[in-house]
């Protein structure tokens, strides 16, 4: 009996493995000779340019001061870290040898030429959503990139974590196959904004939340915003706290220009994201702000008036500080460049009482600004901030944020202030310790 | 190996990229003209103008200015006929002269976002300039001397 008990355990095993196997076989793909430069037709790379920006490859698959899409950018997740490969057509250590249906099958199934499967930190699930031609652009312009020398480093994760085998079975639970279909009744600007932003923008890759395996929440949670490398991505739906509402023009300046008055500055992980969109024409940016703006819900003109009139006089007061703290340290070092007055703040001088970083669930994106400023490169290009990273110690960085968070917006207090800062310095000087060679 | 415009000139540095450009500016520029007070972005002692806006350069490292305008007080006019220059020398604003360089480059900066400002614009915009000699009530007469140049037309920023 007991035999029968183990054979019958050993057998259900071996067919589960098997089993496994075969859900998780892909074959790999022959390779090719890496095509030469001029077998692309210079439109096709140029569009295959403005493409690779909307989808912002360069920010993921470019380590911190290495050559342009060598990979080895470090993501640290819940399972362990995983490093970005190397898509530079470099035959050996890149993706010279892959032809084009190798390319394809990578974005829409997440597999790379050699049948392995690939962690889902590379946004699969969107890029299934591209259609061929815009696939094809892609392959014609990162084959015609400069060829860079460089293995893709081993993801640091535990077993059985880095068995790729095993993505077969997250791809059953969480993948859904399907290029992307037009809602009818939709605007064509509708349309072509959810095309980019589901697709190669994977918007939702860091604006959502994700579930235990590291999956988006796409059902109510979908869009709800989430803390993504030490920076909060802020909802993008109905549940945004900004307190000017996000109308379509706003969405569109801010993708156009990295900065609006009445909202802020895409700063930190949001700023290479809008470097990147700022390739496409405006007709695509403005419908990303068409679909975004329809996901936000109706602006309340009246209300975003009275909201940004209260913001104004608020920062108005700036001119006399009161007793605490908070106040003092705003005087002293952040008045001078965030002071604004009525009837309208300047885009140069951001608005902290219309700011999503303050109106954010999370204090994670406030507290970076204030630790390392914002550069040139970043928000409105041109004008930086400075970082207070060696001015101003912990518990006055929790000061500030709490005073701000308390006088510039109507949401409750952020806990444990003091904690968090603490743990974003580590952070990151444990990322800059990361990323030396 | 720092390269920025300074004062309309291209400019080559070797130096780490972390050296707050405050001292870049004194010690390896030699222009004396921006001073150090406080080191932590909380005087305004140090203040210049990166692309035209006001920045505290001793929390401000070469790294983050390479490839931009960079002026000092210095540079702020060719000939030092700015009319916030002319403006402190009339209203005689200086009393010991260290905070009053970035005073001025802090003003230029407020006049160009409020060309026309108040008390409370100038108290809110002013207050990260410290001057222990007090001279308050003539660097914001100083202001409003500008303010009014600049109102009439007479010369640009």
């Amino acid at each position: 009996m007991f035999k029968r008990l183990v054979l019958g355990l050993l057998l259900l095993i071996v067919v589960g493995v098997v089993g496994l196997a075969a859900l998780a076989y892909r074959p790999a793909l022959d390779p090719v000779t890496p095509p030469a430069r001029d077998t692309f037709a210079a439109a096709l790379v140029a569009r295959g340019e403005m493409l690779a920006g909307a989808g912002y490859c360069a920010t993921c698959h470019t380590a911190p001061g290495g050559p342009r899409y060598a990979g080895g950018y470090a993501m640290t997740t819940g399972f362990g870290t995983i490093y970005s490969t190397n898509i530079t057509p470099d035959p050996e250590t890149g993706i010279g040898r892959w032809s084009e249906a190798a390319f394809r099958r990578a974005l829409r199934e997440g597999v790379a030429r050699d049948g392995s499967h690939l962690f889902p930190v590379f946004p699969y699930q969107h890029f299934n959503q591209v259609d061929d031609a815009d696939i094809g652009a892609l392959y014609a312009y990162f084959m015609t990139r400069d060829p860079v020398q460089a293995p893709a480093r081993k993801p640091d994760m535990a077993f059985p974590l880095n068995v790729r085998a095993l993505q077969a079975g997250w791809k059953l639970l969480y993948f859904r196959e399907g290029a992307y279909g037009p809602i009818t009744g939709k605007s064509a600007p509708w349309n072509r904004g959810a095309y980019l932003a589901e697709g190669l923008a994977h918007c939702s890759a860091c604006h959502s939340p994700r579930n235990a395996l590291g999956a988006e929440q796409l059902d109510a949670h979908r869009y709800t915003g989430a803390v993504v490398d030490g920076w909060y991505a802020p909802p993008l739906d109905r549940s945004n706290p900004a307190p000017v509402r996000w109308s379509e023009d706003e969405l569109y300046t801010y993708l156009r220009q990295g900065a609006t008055p009445l909202h802020g500055v895409a700063a930190g992980a949001m700023a290479e994201v809008v470097q990147g969109l700022r390739k496409l024409p405006d007709d695509d940016l403005r419908a990303i702000a068409v679909y975004f703006a329809d996901r936000a819900g109706a602006v309340d003109d009246a209300a975003s008036a009275a909201a940004l009139a209260r913001a104004l006089s608020t920062s108005a007061q700036a001119a006399q500080p009161a007793g605490d703290a908070g106040a003092r340290l705003f005087a002293s070092a952040c008045a001078s460049c965030h002071y604004n007055r009525a009837p309208q703040p300047l885009t140069e001088r951001p608005e902290l009482g219309l700011n999503s970083a303050v109106t954010a669930a999370d204090p994670s994106t406030l507290i970076q600004v204030i630790l390392d400023g914002v550069s040139v490169e970043d928000g409105l290009p041109g004008v930086m901030m400075p970082g207070f990273a060696h001015s101003l110690d912990d518990a006055e960085i929790a000061t500030l944020a709490a005073w701000l968070r308390r006088t510039r917006s109507e949401q409750p207090p952020w806990p444990d202030l003091p904690r968090t800062v603490a743990a974003l310095r580590a952070a990151e000087a444990g990322r800059l310790t990361a990323a030396q060679p | 190996m720092s390269q920025f415009v300074l004062n309309g000139r291209p400019v080559t540095l070797d130096i780490d990229d972390d050296t707050p450009l405050l001292w870049a500016l004194r010690d390896a520029l030699h222009l004396k003209g921006t001073k150090f007070g406080c080191g932590i972005g909380f005087c305004g002692a140090c203040t210049v103008h990166v692309n035209g806006r006001a920045i505290r350069s001793c929390v401000t490292p070469l790294g983050a200015v390479a490839g931009q305008q960079i002026t000092t007080i210095e540079g702020l006019d060719p000939d030092g006929l700015h009319p916030l220059q002319k403006a402190w020398i009339a209203a005689q604003a200086p009393q010991c002269g260290y905070c009053q360089p970035g005073q001025i480059m802090q003003a230029a900066t407020l006049l160009k976002d409020f060309p026309d400002p108040s008390d409370a614009d100038i108290n809110a915009v002013m207050a990260g300039n410290l001057c222990r000699c007090m001279a308050y009530p003539r660097i914001r007469k100083a202001i409003k001397l500008a303010a009014a140049e600049l109102k009439d037309g007479t010369t640009h920023a």
